[in-house]
């Protein structure tokens, strides 16, 4: 839904990663955030997932109306906000289709019925061309790079968020799985649901369409445009955005 | 660790089984009549004879109980392991009997307050309706005993350990004691001194039982100490599953626990002894638990250590026969002032035996848990194997955990590994799991069960759901 990032500073151990980041994604949207490492883009999708070792300094993430820097990790869950990690954690004795039981009925404070449970997850496996056998398994624990990221899809698809924040969901992915991954998250298309996806290449863009895509050098914004400024970006280098972003100095905090 | 110390953790092994005491057996037994005894404080030889006559005797027994005296007054309170400092040994009562705590053979037989008991621990509906094979242990003596009738057919025996004693003489004497003598550890020797209530076993040869035996447990007077003791006897090619589990409320001073547990498995027979121990958080429990294994047999001890202020338990297997193999399921929890000294034991006496212990800890706020175990092999248990695996997670910042692994060879054939890993709950795990919609209760809960999984999945599902609630229970309030 309506994601409105405003003037968000970020800092980790004291030093400033985000320096007034401004972003709004529409409800129904997709955007892309792409930029050379090191620059803040997971620092931002993290910041707004509430991952305990940032801080806030200043601005506010509005979703729906909500200021949701105020609420903790779970609660902003709650609101329909979602993290696709870059390097999902493993949990060892934790079964795949138990926690996703489990966070359905914290997400939605219900029990959940056993076949309405067992026709999603039938369904989300059919999308993800995944066997049934990797819901017994444990969390993530020896999924590889590739089992991670569709593991993060899949719960994506039984949870349902309305809003999908992900972390270089693409790489390390072959161009199957790439598919695969993107397949989910088409499905996941609708006018209640929007995405803020950070990638490297153009090539996730092929198969996820971004409505716009943002460039986001030394923890700002520095340039905006449509799905063209991927394909720019991926013939030109950085070179010419980091130039445009020394150019611009940030604001001082 | 001073070896002498060392020595009294790691070499409790008897040359044989102990003489017998070869007192002849008088049979004089009559139901005691329903009345009350508490033997003053403290321990003395007349409280042992009042134990002894109040059981009704046979003179053997009263021997046995005070040559165990003896010893354990010669030995010192052992200083290897946990801190022991704050248990008075002469400010406890040694013995104490209810009144209408007679073997009752009907639910409708047990008293009103115990059925609240019962109640007050949980003991979920469908286990009621196999009360039917339940020993339900409160205070020092057995007050509901029952046993299927389709095991009395099959010649299984499940009694108290004072009707075992009366009605199985010859069958109980050449077992009692054998196994852990009273010279084995300061512990032991109390028990052998001051014994009350506790299991008598028998499965017959090549006997099945399916249905977990099971027994509860409980501590209810102020400064009680629980000296429970069970003998089990599995015989030739037999199966059984002991479950004990116990429970007690809280209490303004220490309270001490010491049992007995002596299992016997004969050849190609398999045995398997599940604890789940939740005494209040200001009892010393101090067991000893030993199983001797016979030729190809099997020997499976899980032990779920919760509560207690204080535990030192180590199930221990000895594996006397070729081909005999025993494992150890080790699971303890310590919170706020606790220290679960936990682990196990097994020594090789034989060739082609085979051991596995895996010991799971959790300790959380200022809690203590220790791994302290034992693997022994000794010269000509050619090509015995063994494997030692122990995780400790930590929750807090103070929380503490220890590894002692004593590793003992002395044959050259042997294979023996070891792996022992300590781990801290992560905040990365947390956040994962919390960016999931779970609180963060609820996130560090999941994350000790998915820790105790592999042991919890080796238990009946209702007492693996028992296990999942009671740490639950001990973790709540565990996020600031």
């Amino acid at each position: 839904m309506n994601l409105e990032i405003k003037d968000l500073w970020v800092s980790i151990d004291n030093e400033m990663i985000l320096k007034g980041v401004n972003l709004h994604v529409p409800a129904g949207q997709f955007h892309a955030i792409m930029g050379p490492n090191g620059n803040g883009k997971s620092t931002l999708v993290k910041a707004i997932a509430g991952a305990p070792e940032y801080t806030i300094e200043r601005g506010e993430v509005l979703y729906n109306g909500v200021n949701i820097l105020e609420l903790e990790p779970d609660e902003r869950a709650r609101q329909g906000l979602y993290l696709a990690f870059q390097y999902p954690v493993e949990i060892p004795g934790v079964t795949v289709a138990n926690f996703l039981r489990l966070a359905i009925q914290a997400r939605t404070g219900q029990e959940v019925q056993f076949m309405d449970f067992y026709k999603k997850l039938t369904r989300a496996l059919e999308i993800l061309d995944w066997d049934e056998s990797w819901v017994n398994r444990y969390l993530n624990q020896g999924f590889s790079g590739g089992e991670k990221k569709r593991n993060e899809i899949l719960q994506m698809l039984m949870l349902e968020p309305s809003c999908a924040l992900m972390d270089e969901t693409d790489s390390g992915l072959d161009i199957d799985a790439l598919k695969v991954v993107a397949k989910g998250v088409n499905a996941m298309r609708s006018a209640n649901f929007s995405a803020l996806m950070i990638t490297h290449y153009n090539r996730l863009l092929e198969f996820i369409v971004p409505d716009m895509v943002h460039i986001m050098v030394d923890g700002r914004i520095v340039k905006s445009g449509g799905k063209e400024l991927a394909v720019e970006l991926e013939a030109n280098g950085y070179e010419p955005v980091k130039a445009m972003a020394a150019a611009q100095p940030a604001a001082a905090f | 660790m001073p070896e002498a110390i060392e020595e009294r953790f790691s070499d409790n092994i008897p040359d044989a089984a102990i003489a017998q005491i070869n007192e002849a057996y008088e049979f004089g037994w009559s139901q005691p009549e329903n009345y009350t005894i508490k033997a003053p404080k403290g321990l003395s030889r007349e409280v042992v004879e009042l134990i002894s006559k109040s059981k009704e005797e046979p003179a053997w027994m009263l021997e046995f109980r005070m040559k165990a005296l003896d010893i354990y007054r010669s030995k010192p309170i052992p200083k290897w392991g946990a801190d022991l400092s704050g248990l008075d040994l002469e400010n406890i009562y040694y013995y104490i009997k209810p009144t209408d705590m007679l073997n009752s053979r009907t639910w409708d037989d047990v008293p009103d307050d115990i059925k609240r008991t019962f109640d007050k621990l949980g003991i979920p509906e469908s286990e009621r309706g196999m009360l039917a094979g339940v020993g339900a242990q409160y205070e020092s003596e057995m007050v509901y005993h029952n046993l299927k009738e389709e095991w009395e057919k099959l010649g299984v025996i499940f009694l108290s350990i004072e009707d075992g004693m009366r009605e199985h003489p010859e069958l109980f004497r050449e077992h009692f004691g054998t196994v852990i003598p009273p010279e084995d550890n300061k512990f032991a020797a109390v028990n052998s001194a001051v014994w009350s209530g506790g299991s008598f076993v028998y499965v017959p040869k090549g006997v099945q039982v399916e249905v977990p035996l099971q027994t509860y447990f409980r501590i209810n007077a102020e400064n009680s100490g629980q000296f429970e003791r069970t003998l089990i006897i599995i015989d030739e090619g037999a199966y059984a599953h002991y479950i004990e589990g116990c429970t007690a409320p809280s209490y303004s001073s220490d309270s001490f626990h010491s049992g007995v547990i002596e299992i016997v498995v004969k050849k190609g027979a398999r045995m398997r002894y599940s604890t789940i121990q939740n005494w209040s958080h200001n009892v010393y429990n101090l067991v000893t638990q030993r199983a001797a294994v016979y030729e190809g047999a099997v020997m499976e001890w899980v032990d779920g250590n919760l509560g207690s202020k204080v535990t030192m338990k180590y199930p221990a297997t000895y594996l006397l026969e070729p081909g005999a193999r025993g494992e150890i399921l080790s699971i303890a929890m310590a919170t706020t002032g606790q220290h679960q000294d936990a682990g196990g034991k097994v020594v090789h006496f034989a060739p082609n035996t085979s051991s596995s212990i895996v010991s799971k800890s959790i300790s959380k706020n200022n809690g203590r848990s220790s791994y302290r175990g034992l693997v022994k092999i000794y010269d000509g248990a050619k090509n015995a194997k063994s494997n030692v695996e122990c995780d400790a997670l930590l929750l807090n910042d103070d929380s503490r955990t220890d590894t002692y692994p004593y590793i003992e060879i002395e044959e050259k054939t042997a294979s023996v590994g070891h792996e022992a890993t300590v781990s801290k709950i992560n905040d990365e795990q947390v956040f994962y799991l919390m960016s999931r919609g779970l609180s963060e209760e609820a996130a560090t809960g999941l994350i000790v069960r998915g820790f105790i999984e592999p042991i919890a999945k080796e238990l009946p599902l209702e007492y693996a759901v028992e296990l999942n609630r009671l740490i639950e229970l001990e973790m709540e309030g565990s996020v600031g």
